[in-house]
């Protein structure tokens, strides 16, 4: 294996061929995305199916891979090592690669790389893949299989990684031919990272990485069924603009979509165009600013009173890259039952997929956006004078007077042990709009979704289709590695931080100087707060440790790892820790806030029930009758 | 909700069956019969798909589909302008006493004798769902010892051809 790779050129020599050639186009007249600017073609230069994996990865403009080799993918890591484009970062565990590539293409844009050997490694990789297909991340999955003569036959460290990622990716591949191993790569950014994005792995067979093949660069791009719709159709955008206009209480509904277009200057100058109120989902949060008069906040299950509220109580919903998932909906049957509804997707197949829409607009919403600014301009310029179309003010009034009725907020314990709520808040508020805030999941995502003030998008990064649990610390790793010169925050529980803490072992060896705030209750804090509301206070399985003991001791683990461990147990502490830990560059930070167990996310609307049934607070529903 | 049949156009690549086939069942749609084949371009399979669900579903069932990578073009079929055609093989039971009896019968269905023994005769026979079913009903007296039936493949009635536009070039 090694003697033939020694032989053929080193990725550097090969670059020294290259020379300038025009970007090429797909049949269907797509424009192959350009990851790099010096974008370098390459003729028939001999290598191994290895080199042709790296140069590939060079040549479509990969500059990171978050990986652990192994048996099947070694021959891939022999060229890695001289590589001078692609940095390969050393994680502890594949789901750390999975989630980093998934931080760095949710930080940047740009398309995350993750590589993993056959078997445990690929399967591994599962979890990470699946979470970038709900919150349609950008990146590419690579993994050794055994040789293409092996499989099948349960070979040792074999999996069906391609079937069983089938499901959970955009495409996947499995390559058995070096010869296919450019095309493959180049497919695979490309397929990740336009139209709707999302992952797709590419497996390659031992066999073909140590072969020898001709590598070429650009490879021919084939893929006659996949040709995703940008541009919208004018006439459903004249139909959109019409019912803008008749409405009296419409509601901007901004899904993830925006992020990942990168269309939230666009949606800003919507919102001022139109004045109508806002309300940005989970993964939407920071596209329209939360200082914004018209950004209701959050809706959905621990949404805002307004935004919810908003939203049942439209006569016209303008969802722009959101999909009506269930925790945005609450009962489908009851959920906002006025409302007509304009959706803009890039994916037809969520349009009318869980709510019916009265205008479907397929296409990339920074384009729907444009289109729907051009054709508001136009119609309300013609608008009769008398007309009360386009007026909204009412309707503003009434959903700022929500606003104001009912602010998020919370109440802090008894018996003076902090608040987690109030934790979360002085980090946003310490570390500014411009810092990174990245979540697990359970009650400190939703706090950190509720209590750090967004301004811009890629701000706050999440798992909020499949709800990973232990996604924020590796996630915030590949945030901080795509941009090291932004405060990355990675907002953790004790429950999530014990799934995935390894990774501060890759963050010191490699200098990524994330900064972890454990908002530890000592129990798995949403699903113990569904025992307290639904199961009679009964608290199976959801206290970690006691109260009075520290298993683990977080500041020890921190310590352990070479990072700096703080502590905060009271109010006094706080800023103080978070003031510490902002000046700390040099390695990796972790607090362990010991806040109250009990205290609670709200305003919560109950699993499966309308949203008219949201509570502001414990025992607390909004009384509608008074603003009736 | 009701019976559809869709044309599913596919690059004909391993896997390609599985990813279709797998798509109905996560997505909770059933599959009422299925069958591949090659077409008259090289590289481009297709599939035919009946599947049995209400109006919304049938849009979703084909948004999926079409965001197959591999899936090139998916067309539902009208009942009413296009042929649809399965194949069936059936082995009976028929000794010299009752061999004649169900030749006859068979003889009404345009069906034929492919096979025979002493004590059992095999039968082919296609048409739609509902011409074999009648068939079965006849022969079910003598006692069907074996039965084996083929997904339906249907094609449009008329000149035009599903495969005309676009993807010749592809």
């Amino acid at each position: 294996m090694s003697d033939t790779t020694k032989q053929a050129p080193s990725p550097a020599d090969v670059a020294s061929l290259a020379r300038q050639r025009p970007t090429p186009t797909v049949p269907g007249g797509q424009t192959v995305p350009t990851h790099t600017p010096g974008r370098e073609a390459v003729r028939g230069v001999e290598v191994t199916g290895a080199q042709a994996l790296v140069l590939s990865l060079e040549a479509v403009g990969a500059d990171t891979v978050f990986g652990i080799p192994g048996g099947a993918i070694l021959p891939a890591y022999d060229p890695l090592l001289d590589s001078t484009k692609v940095r390969h970062i050393l994680v502890r565990h594949e789901q750390g690669a999975g989630h980093a590539a998934e931080g760095y293409a949710a930080a940047t844009g740009r398309v995350g790389v993750c590589m993993a050997t056959s078997g445990p490694g690929a399967t591994n990789l599962v979890t990470p893949i699946a979470d970038a297909h709900m919150d349609s991340v950008p990146m590419v999955a690579i993994t050794g299989q055994v040789a293409s003569g092996s499989i099948g036959t349960d070979a040792f460290q074999e999996a069906d990684i391609r079937g069983i990622t089938m499901p959970i990716t955009k495409h996947n591949y499995l390559v058995t031919d070096p010869a296919k191993i450019p095309q493959a790569i180049a497919e695979a950014f490309h397929v990740a990272s336009t139209g709707r994005p999302g992952p797709v792995l590419v497996d390659i067979s031992k066999d073909a990485l140590q072969a020898m093949t001709t590598f070429s660069w650009p490879p021919q791009i084939d893929l006659p069924g996949y040709r995703p719709v940008t541009r919208p159709h004018g006439k459903q955008i004249r139909e959109a603009s019409r019912l803008m206009s008749e409405a009296r209480r419409p509601v901007l509904y901004v899904g993830g979509g925006v992020v990942r277009a990168r269309a939230s200057e666009q949606l800003r100058a919507l919102v001022d165009l139109t004045g109508i109120p806002v309300v940005t989902t989970l993964m939407a949060r920071g596209t329209v600013p939360d200082s914004h008069d018209l950004n209701l906040g959050m809706p959905g299950m621990h949404g805002t009173v307004a935004a919810v509220t908003g939203l049942q109580r439209s006569d016209l919903i303008i969802a722009l890259g959101a999909r009506f998932d269930d925790r945005v909906t609450g009962q489908l049957s009851t959920f906002a039952p006025g409302a007509k509804v304009i959706h803009a997707d890039i994916d037809p197949a969520e349009i009318s997929k869980n709510r019916a829409a009265d205008v479907p607009i397929v296409g990339d919403v920074g384009e729907v956006i444009n289109d729907l600014i051009t054709q508001i301009t136009l119609d309300r310029a013609t608008a009769a004078d008398e007309d009360e179309s386009w007026d909204f003010a009412s309707w503003r009034e009434q959903v700022a007077e929500w606003k104001t009725t009912f602010p998020l907020g919370y109440t802090d314990s008894d018996d003076g042990t902090l608040s987690p709520q109030y934790v979360i808040e002085r980090i946003g508020a310490l570390s500014g709009p411009e810092a990174t805030y990245v979540a697990g999941v359970g009650q400190h995502q939703m706090w950190a979704a509720q209590f750090v003030q967004y301004e811009r998008p890629n701000a706050w990064i999440n798992s909020g289709g499949l709800g990973t649990m232990g996604f924020s610390v590796p996630a915030a790793m590949g945030a901080k590695t795509a941009e090291p010169e932004r405060t990355v925050w990675a907002i953790d529980g004790d429950g999530c931080f014990q799934m995935t803490n390894q990774e501060l072992a890759t963050c010191v060896i490699n200098n990524i100087p994330i900064k972890v705030a454990i908002i530890n209750n000592s129990s798995l804090g949403m699903v113990r707060q569904w025992q307290t509301l639904f199961y009679n206070e009964r608290y199976s399985n959801t206290a970690l440790h006691p109260t009075t003991q520290r298993v683990p001791d977080f500041v020890k683990l921190a310590d352990a790892y070479g990072c700096l461990g703080l502590r905060a147990e009271s109010r006094e502490e706080v800023d103080e820790v978070i003031k510490l830990a902002l000046e700390t560059n040099d390695r990796p930070v972790v607090i362990d806030f010991i806040v109250h167990r009990d205290a609670m996310v709200w305003p919560m609307v109950p699993a499966g029930v309308s949203n008219d049934k949201i509570q502001a607070a414990r025992h607390a529903a909004p009384v509608w009758e008074r603003e009736d | 909700m009701s019976k559809h049949t869709l044309s599913v156009l596919v690059e004909d690549k391993p896997g390609v069956l599985t990813r279709v086939a797998a798509l109905f069942s996560r997505r909770g749609f059933n599959i009422n019969s299925l069958a591949v084949g090659q077409t008259e371009i090289p590289d481009i399979s297709r599939i035919t798909v009946v599947v049995e669900v209400d109006g919304a579903a049938l849009e979703q069932v084909t948004k999926q589909l079409n965001k197959l990578i591999e899936v090139l073009k998916v067309v539902e079929l009208d009942p009413t302008a296009s042929v649809q055609r399965e194949i069936m093989l059936v082995k009976v039971r028929a000794d010299a006493a009752t061999r004649s009896q169900v030749i006859d019968t068979i003889q009404l269905f345009k069906a034929k004798v492919v096979d025979v023994s002493t004590d059992a005769m095999t039968i082919e026979a296609t048409g739609n769902s509902d011409k074999l079913r009648a068939l079965l009903d006849v022969l079910e007296p003598f006692g069907i010892k074996e039965l084996v039936q083929s997904g339906m493949v249907a094609v449009g009635r008329g000149p035009r051809s599903i495969t005309d536009r676009s993807l010749r070039s592809a």
